[in-house]
């Protein structure tokens, strides 16, 4: 084995062990209540920061590894902007009373196929263009996030005070308040995704060296990345569906992969991600309620620190040209 | 044998490749030269599927290069680019290894590991096997991607510009090389130049290219004369004969 392998393995190896440290402490920390009602209702909630962290971290990776950057990420085109619109949109016309009343397995599914529909049509367009379609793709779906986001801020204007404040609620990223059906739900989903994606892993690596040398060696370059982004659009929408958008989370865990494991091939960047992800999300949740006992969003602080990475990297990025 | 037919391809309205008809022989080295805009790479682009044409047909041993798997093909023929842009960070090993995906769909043997340490020993790249590539410079760059290309080993081999980045050296080391690849090997071999005394030098056949057409194929010989390279180029060039090779000078 080589030493950068043996480096990665390593870091992997210590990043498990923290994941699963912060797992135990999340369960077992600070626990006042009866343990049957303790492991339903933390284990319910591990499950999810879980389920989250692995779509966030697994659609970042493929998605910067398809676009061939390390600085964009699916938020950027647009995606959690489209279920902030769609939330406005069904308060805007059915009432707030719609968003808490419609049967929520329905609802949410009917959000996933949505989201994942507009990706395919932002694809297909796409990809009708020529070689640089990557990035014209990128600069639409900021465009495509400006527009939803504005359109969604306006119709939110015209809402009534209260049911502002339940759409509110509804949109900001919250870690406390799942509904433990969809969570079934969402795990089904992202395994099935993730079946389909275990088929696609050796061709990622492929894919790093940009399209033209990936066509060179073979690999059927259309399929692989359509494919690649359904998967991607299935992830985003299953996250932001349980949580709510957190814009800078995946980017701050996928740098963070990439920094530690050194080599960006996929066996190590994937898992470390996902780790790093779970570590983010549970160890930090624990952190915060139970050391600090904070009831502060743990979002917040997700993205405060993910804006730092981002500046962080356009200024790398800069200094390099 | 590489059959091209009519080829053509247009940016918006303006021509690159303008039908295009060539005949590029088995086993050998073939230059394409010609000044910027020529469509040197665009053809080579096409004749890889890396671009569409607008017209023409691509044929590779009896392969249509636009109705074969791309899998299949990517067993028969490589092409490496001018920009090869990396956003990963990977060790030269790692990059060469890409080169037996075609065969091995990402799982590598021990031939493939053979493979892999042998285009790593030709192009001289033992001591930096293990380094990122971010780390080297640009010709070392250079040289880890020509060995990927040549672990790829199929018996054609498309270069866009090989010798880019590379210092003397390694320029006629690459060059040396690639003869070898034609002789011993028997591989189709076809480059695009700027350096035309290189392409002289070490080349079966050159083609030459101008606003995308074909303006003139043969031997050396026949290419590299003052009258042919003037009216390719829009500016005299000098031609002497050095060691039974022609050698063009255009410096003054």
């Amino acid at each position: 084995m080589r030493a950068h392998d043996r480096r990665a393995l390593g870091v992997l190896c210590i990043l498990g062990v923290v994941a699963a440290v912060s797992c135990v402490c999340f369960m077992v920390l600070g626990v006042k209540a009866g343990w049957g009602f303790i492991l339903t209702f933390r284990g319910t909630k591990l499950l999810a920061l879980v389920v989250v962290a692995y779509s966030i971290a697994v659609s970042t990776v493929l998605f910067q590894t398809v676009t061939n950057n390390r600085i964009l990420t699916p938020s950027i085109m647009g995606f959690d902007a489209l279920f902030v619109l769609i939330q406005t949109l069904v308060v805007f016309f059915l009432g707030s009373v719609a968003l808490v009343s419609v049967d929520p397995v329905p609802k949410f599914l009917a959000e996933v196929v949505v989201m994942t529909a507009f990706a395919a049509v932002l694809f297909r367009w796409l990809f009708l263009g020529a070689e640089r379609s990557l990035h014209l793709m990128v600069l639409v779906g900021i465009v495509f996030g400006i527009l939803f986001r504005n359109l969604s801020a306006f119709m939110a204007r015209l809402l009534d005070p209260n049911e502002q404040v339940s759409l509110q609620d509804a949109l900001f990223a919250s870690f406390n308040q799942i509904d433990a059906t969809l969570l079934w739900v969402s795990c089904v989903i992202v395994a099935a995704v993730s079946l389909l994606g275990l088929r696609l892993v050796r061709r990622l690596d492929v894919l790093m060296l940009g399209r033209a040398q990936a066509v060179s060696l073979g690999v059927d370059y259309r399929r692989t990345v359509a494919m690649i982004l359904a998967v991607v659009a299935v992830l985003v929408a299953v996250s932001t569906a349980l949580v709510g958008p957190i814009t800078f989370f995946g980017l701050l865990v996928v740098s963070l992969a990439h920094l530690m494991v050194g080599s960006g091939r996929h066996v190590w960047v994937l898992p470390a991600s996902v780790l790093l992800g779970i570590i983010c999300l549970v160890g930090g949740q624990t952190v915060l309620e139970r050391v600090f006992a904070f009831n502060t969003a743990l979002a917040i602080v997700i993205e405060f620190l993910g804006g730092l990475m981002f500046i962080a990297l356009l200024m790398k990025g800069a200094a390099r040209r | 044998m590489i059959v091209i037919e009519g080829l053509r391809k247009a940016y918006g309205s303006t021509p690159v490749v303008d039908g295009v008809s060539l005949r590029i022989p088995a086993s050998g080295i073939t230059s394409i030269i010609g000044p910027n805009g020529a469509g040197k790479s665009t053809l080579l682009s096409i004749m890889a599927r890396l671009m569409e044409a607008d017209g023409g047909t691509v044929i590779v041993d009896e392969l249509d290069v636009t109705r074969t798997k791309t899998d299949l093909l990517a067993r028969r023929l490589s092409i490496l680019r001018q920009e090869n842009h990396i956003s990963s960070r990977l060790t030269v090993r790692d990059l060469v290894g890409f080169g037996r995906y075609p065969h091995s769909k990402g799982r590598l043997t021990p031939e493939d590991a053979g493979h892999i340490d042998r285009a790593i020993d030709y192009l001289h790249l033992g001591d930096l096997a293990d380094r990122f590539l971010d780390e080297l410079s640009g010709g070392q760059r250079q040289r880890a991607h020509i060995a990927m290309v040549l672990c790829q080993d199929t018996d054609y081999v498309l270069l866009d510009e090989p010798l880019n980045n590379l210092d003397m050296r390694h320029a006629r080391g690459m060059m040396q090389l690639l003869r070898r690849a034609a002789d011993e090997l028997g591989k189709t071999i076809v480059l695009v130049m700027h350096d035309i005394n290189f392409a002289s030098w070490y080349s079966d056949g050159i083609v030459a290219m101008k606003a995308g057409r074909v303006v003139h194929h043969g031997a050396p010989d026949a290419i590299i004369r003052p009258e042919v390279l003037s009216a390719i180029y829009d500016m005299p060039i000098a031609v002497q004969d050095v060691a039974g090779k022609r050698i063009a000078l255009y410096y003054e």
